[in-house]
């Protein structure tokens, strides 16, 4: 059901660093992996699976790193991808970016948090805030102070420690909201979504116990209150931290919440959006050596480019790359999501701030050049 | 050489060192080295010196490198035990924990009976992070001396700890025991009862994503004792849907989905779970790409198995144009199976887009997908036809092939209709390249010769190059032109002749000259059973094709989120030594009749083969020859046995058939393949089921269908037999279990042949241990029909081999 090892290859496929936790897989057969990967991509058959006799690879890139996972039993594919993003996260939070350089210059940390990232093929401690409290870059000197495991780490609430202190309490939340347009070459919205999350900024002393409250059509159907818009939400996914169950049965987000920066939740909502912004775009090839790509934008904008080209033409079919759009427009939500109340309780009893941002960002937008 | 040796010389100094920084420095230098691949084992007693320091991080290197080396130094292994026994009592748990975990990484023989009293103490550690780390060490331990671990009792502690109460230690407890349970499928470790299940639900609440997992999985092999049971299951996993981490999320669904089908289903509950579960997964297909391939691998198993949780959802499977190639193939592949009457037109239209696309396998896909819609969604068929014909005007080579292999199969479903766009096919002929659209072209040209004036010069023209040419296509083209023979016989004599020597006399391949035998003699014996056989209307093929046989598909279910939902293959099929493992089951709820669910498969044909009336004389007019049909053909020809020998195979048949001035071509047919001749043309006429050759009944010998091992004790040794008309599916049961075995029972899953049995299964119980009876079960050909993958065999008489058959379920 777990990993067998797990490898950092450069792009030429040289193992970087690697670590054996079960020893039922030969470690020489990652030499096996970047042929099969060429190979497969030659065919066009790539897969985020490789298998080598009874061997299978499971891997994912980042920036010149293959991370993979070998196992020989049915693992849990979901698990293993998940484990290797979140190794990407831990690393990429330690060292700033994850690359080659910053893995050969930190081997010495490397190895520890594989080490306590995983045991025996299965994940373990994850939060990187909280393995930063007891792997540290300098090498820990056993100090009484930090001889001791975090209770964090077996806590329940094993995402924040405790005795944080702030002068000030406050938090910030952002509300940022994508929309997702897939529009054909006729020109008509063939589907949309809006994608959003809010992002929590947290700067509060204690185990502080939050309460968010949103405009949740379900939450005021529930309640029976009908006091302004609401927004259906098609789904939410919430951080470890939110009470799922407590969500579940009365729609309540209440939570304890890591320190500092986190994602608290993402939801989708399935409404028909109009693009905000709208392109239009014509190609016009006047000769071998000369196209002209014209790109009509919603409200403002138009650009006319010409392109004087070699006149040496491509036998291959050209594609149609569709045109991204990026743009952001502040203190807006497409869908009309609001923050109703965000309630602070330490024991303490302090007064803590809530500060709201409302954003709108482009997502995947997408157009294709009508050609 | 001299380098490496001074290099290791100068560390070796270093690391005895009486300065801490210096060391510590040391042995980084050797780690590096190890890194990078050099061999450092020769500093292994320098190394282990080190173990003993107060610096933690110098620790963690020692102990490293201990893990890489001690394998190839256990004698030296031996030195580090003394510390690491002390370790395991140190005040710090962080070193307690540390010293147990890379104890158990060092999978040296010598050193394990050492490790048990520390880990005995470290499984009762008052700090949860050393008991988190020795649960999991039991399973090491068991992985490398299964019998200690047993003898130790320590599997019995790893189960106490299920109730410890932190909820890490009880997710890493459940890991070790499913680890453990999978190599031991029989030893019922994870005892698993609605009190220890109560203890799961309440920690899955409290534990970290990964062993929120850990229990998920473990959740989904319990089977609830009754369908309240696994309502209040359900309802307490169905929070875990919202989870932000995606594989949390499919374990949920993997638990949900399993226990569903012990729901009632006209429970309120059982509708509201089957619409909570449609947003989540869809959400997944937000997440990375790899992600997002597990999760779309796994919905096409839940859309077969449950179509309508997703069918109101096409549109999320519509592709990207950033999708990566893998994303894109597996959406294609659930939007034809989502595809129905109400959303095709949408679906059309994506699809032909997609058409035009570059990405060559991409494109291909989404011609046959087009195809695919067609045969599916029956209103569509004239629309998915014409956009095909759009789609071979844009000459682009690969979609011209793929579009006629679809249209193949159009025809196919719907005879009779479109056969008018034949002439824009042929216009291609030229363009095909690929074996698979030429033996489609080649059967398209075959089966509508009539309708196709130059139908002889068409495949006369395959013909010059037919040794060249891949075996699927010989095999058309010999079937193709022997077709064409009976629906224009006066002008293509001399063809049929040709491509019979070249398949008979000119090929190596069993297969070919086997057919190409078969043809010869039913032409040259009986035309009129040749007429009847070969051009034989076709049974319809059914609307949806490549669906997983539905025991695969339960077990896959069992199976959701693991590889083998990704690769749709059951774990036997590709974990070694897990052959004897038992399949995971869906548990079916009791007293309901829904378990039948094999059966009836929608849009499958009712009927077997039609075979076209007999027509005796209709040949000899054909032919337009002046001379006597070789037998008197009155209604069905109860003649002669046919001559088992191949003695006949040129006789008079074909020749007088032709008339004089045909020579009979001068085949030399070994002797020893005139048995198997005969016999694969008894099965043959066998098959057919209603083409009542009368001929010496060959049965073949009973073969092992079900190992011992397989069949929990029952061996089934079986065969098939047409016996007075009837097929007979004749078993011998054997009881080599320890215990007596009463209520037998069978079912058969869908097959080719549409085979069913007649009645139910008769076995005399109760069946002692060694005993041995064979029974008889008379079977017809009214059970549904579903298309196997060596289907083209089926479509014409030939098949010899390929009795696809599955029979399944013996309880």
């Amino acid at each position: 059901m777990s990993v067998s090892a797990v490898f950092l290859l450069d792009l030429k496929g040289k193992v970087l660093i690697c670590r054996n936790y079960k020893g039922d897989v030969d470690m020489a057969e990652i030499d096996h992996f970047l042929p099969l990967l060429m190979q497969e991509e030659e065919d066009g058959l790539l897969s985020p699976v490789l298998l080598h006799g009874s061997v299978h690879f499971l891997w994912i890139k980042h920036s010149n790193l293959y991370l993979v996972a070998t196992t020989n039993k049915n693992s849990n594919a979901s698990l293993v991808y998940a484990f290797l993003y979140k190794l990407v996260e831990v690393f990429t939070e330690y060292f700033k970016e994850l690359e080659e350089e910053s893995i050969q210059d930190n081997f010495v940390v490397v190895y520890e948090l594989l080490d306590e990232l995983m045991d025996f093929g299965f994940p373990q401690t994850t939060d990187s805030k909280i393995l930063q409290e007891y792997i540290t870059q300098e090498g820990t000197k056993l100090e009484v102070a930090k001889s001791k495991v975090p209770t964090t780490v077996t806590n329940a609430v094993s995402w924040r420690s405790e005795g944080i202190k702030y002068k000030k309490n406050e938090v910030f939340i952002d509300v940022i909201e994508s929309i997702n347009v897939l529009v054909n070459a006729n020109g008509s919205v063939m589907s949309s979504d809006i994608v959003g999350s809010i992002k929590l900024k947290t700067m509060l002393s204690g185990m502080p116990e939050l309460r968010l409250g949103l405009n949740d059509r379900v939450l005021f159907a529930l309640t029976g209150r009908d006091k302004g818009k609401t927004v259906t939400m098609e789904d939410v996914k919430f951080h470890q931290c939110v009470r799922l169950s407590r969500f579940e049965s009365d729609r309540t987000i209440s939570f304890i919440p890591p320190d500092g920066e986190s994602e608290l939740m993402s939801y989708r909502i399935n409404t028909h959006v109009k693009p905000l912004i709208w392109i239009e775009s014509v190609i016009e090839k006047f000769s071998h050596s000369r196209v002209e790509i014209m790109v009509k934008g919603g409200k403002e904008f138009l650009m006319r480019a010409h392109f004087g080209l070699p006149s040496v033409e491509n036998d291959e079919l050209e594609g149609r790359p569709p045109i991204t759009v990026n743009f952001e427009i502040p203190y807006f939500t497409v869908s009309g999501i609001q923050v109703r109340y965000m309630k602070i309780i330490e024991k303490s009893g302090y007064q803590a701030l809530p500060w709201v941002r409302y954003i709108t960002q482009s997502g995947g937008k997408q157009l294709n050049i009508f050609i | 050489s001299v380098n490496t040796q001074y290099f290791i010389f100068e560390l070796k100094a270093e690391l005895n060192s009486d300065k801490k920084e210096k060391k510590k420095e040391a042995v980084k230098k050797v780690i590096a080295s190890m890194t990078v691949g050099k061999d450092v084992s020769a500093l292994f007693p320098d190394v282990v010196n080190c173990m003993q320091t107060d610096n933690l991080e110098l620790k963690k290197l020692v102990y490293l490198y201990l893990m890489n080396y001690a394998k190839s130094q256990p004698d030296m292994a031996i030195m580090a035990v003394n510390t690491f026994v002390k370790d395991c009592e140190d005040p710090n748990p962080l070193i307690r924990a540390l010293a147990v975990r890379t104890m158990g990484c060092i999978r040296v023989d010598k050193i394990t009976e050492y490790l048990c009293e520390p880990l005995r103490k470290c499984l009762k550690d008052e700090d949860p992070y050393v008991r988190k780390t020795a649960a999991v060490c039991v399973a090491k331990l068991h992985d490398i001396n299964a019998q200690l671990v047993e003898d130790q009792g320590f599997l019995d502690t790893l189960k106490d700890l299920i109730s410890d109460s932190n909820p890490m230690v009880v997710a890493n407890a459940v890991a070790a025991l499913s680890e453990i349970a999978e190599s031991h499928p029989n030893s019922n470790l994870l005892d698993l009862n609605p009190q220890s299940i109560n203890k799961l639900l309440t920690a899955l609440n409290e534990c970290t994503e990964w062993g929120q997992i850990f229990i998920l999985d473990c959740l989904a092999n319990y089977t609830p004792r009754d369908d309240r049971e696994s309502q209040s299951i359900c309802e307490r996993v169905t929070p875990r849907l919202s989870h932000a981490n995606s594989a949390v999320v499919l374990s949920a669904v993997k638990v949900l989905m399993k226990f569903m089908e012990m729901l009632p289903k006209d429970l309120d509950y059982y509708g509201t779970l089957l619409k909570k579960l449609a947003p989540p997964l869809v959400t997944l297909l937000s997440a990375e790409p790899e992600l997002q391939y597990v999760a779309l691998r796994n919905i096409n198993l839940i859309v077969q198995k449950r179509p309508e949780i997703l069918k109101h959802e096409m549109k999320v499977f519509f592709v990207k144009y950033n999708d990566p190639i893998y994303v894109k193939l597996e959406k294609l592949d659930i939007m034809i199976r989502l595809a129905s009457q109400a959303n095709i037109a949408q679906v059309l239209a994506e699809l032909k887009e997609y058409a035009t696309e570059v990405d060559v396998d991409f494109v291909r896909k989404a011609v046959r997908a087009i195809g695919r819609c067609a045969i599916k969604v029956e209103q569509s068929a004239e629309r998915c036809v014409s956009t095909l014909l759009d789609l071979i005007q844009t000459k682009v080579n690969y979609v011209v092939q793929e579009a006629i292999v679809v249209i193949k199969d159009i025809f196919r479903k719907y005879p009779n209709k479109y056969e008018s766009v034949i002439a824009t096919l042929c216009e291609n002929l030229d363009s095909l390249d690929e074996p698979e659209a030429r033996a489609a072209m080649i059967w398209i040209v075959g089966e509508y010769a009539e309708r196709i004036d130059n139908a002889d010069e068409l495949l006369e023209s395959f013909l010059e190059g037919f040794h060249d040419e891949s075996t699927q296509v010989q095999l058309q083209l010999l079937t193709a032109i022997v077709k064409l023979f009976l629906k224009k016989p006066t002008e293509t004599q001399e063809l049929v002749q040709q491509v019979l020597s070249l398949a008979t006399q000119d090929s190596d391949n069993p297969d070919l000259r086997d057919r190409g035998y078969i043809y010869w003699r039913l032409l040259s014996t009986d035309p009129v059973a040749a007429k009847e056989v070969v051009l034989a209307e076709k049974p319809l093929i059914s609307e949806e094709t490549d669906l997983i046989e539905p025991t695969l598909l339960e077990e896959l279910i069992c199976h959701i989120g693991t590889l083998a939902s990704v690769y749709h293959k059951p774990p036997s099929a590709f974990v070694e030594g897990s052959r004897g493992v038992q399949h995971k089951r869906i548990p079916i709820r009791s007293g309901s009749s829904e378990s039948q669910d094999t059966g009836g498969a929608p849009g499958a044909t009712e009927a077997p083969a039609a075979v076209i009336p007999s027509q005796g004389d209709l040949l000899g007019d054909l032919l337009n020859l002046d001379l006597t049909p070789p037998t008197s053909t009155a209604g069905a020809p109860p003649g002669p046995p046919m001559p088992m020998g191949g003695m006949d195979l040129l006789g008079g048949g074909l020749d007088s058939l032709m008339g004089s001035g045909f020579g009979a071509p001068a085949a030399v047919m070994p002797s020893s393949l005139n048995a198997p001749v005969g016999g694969g043309l008894g099965d043959l006429f066998d098959l057919g089921g209603g083409v009542g050759m009368p001929m010496g009944t060959f049965v073949p010998p009973k073969t092992l269908w079900l190992p011992a091992m397989k069949g929990k004790g029952l061996e089934i040794m079986g065969t098939f037999a047409r016996r007075a008309g009837v097929i007979q599916m004749e078993m011998t049961l054997t009881n080599k279990a320890m215990s007596v075995m009463t209520d037998f029972a069978i079912q058969f899953n869908r097959n080719s042949f549409g085979l069913a049995p007649a009645g139910p299964l008769q076995v005399p119980t109760p069946l002692s241990p060694n005993q041995t009876i064979d029974v008889s079960l008379p079977l017809n050909n009214g059970g549904p029909v579903m298309k196997m993958e060596p289907l083209n065999n089926l479509q014409d008489p030939c098949v010899k081999k390929g009795f696809y058959f599955v029979c399944s379920r013996f309880k």
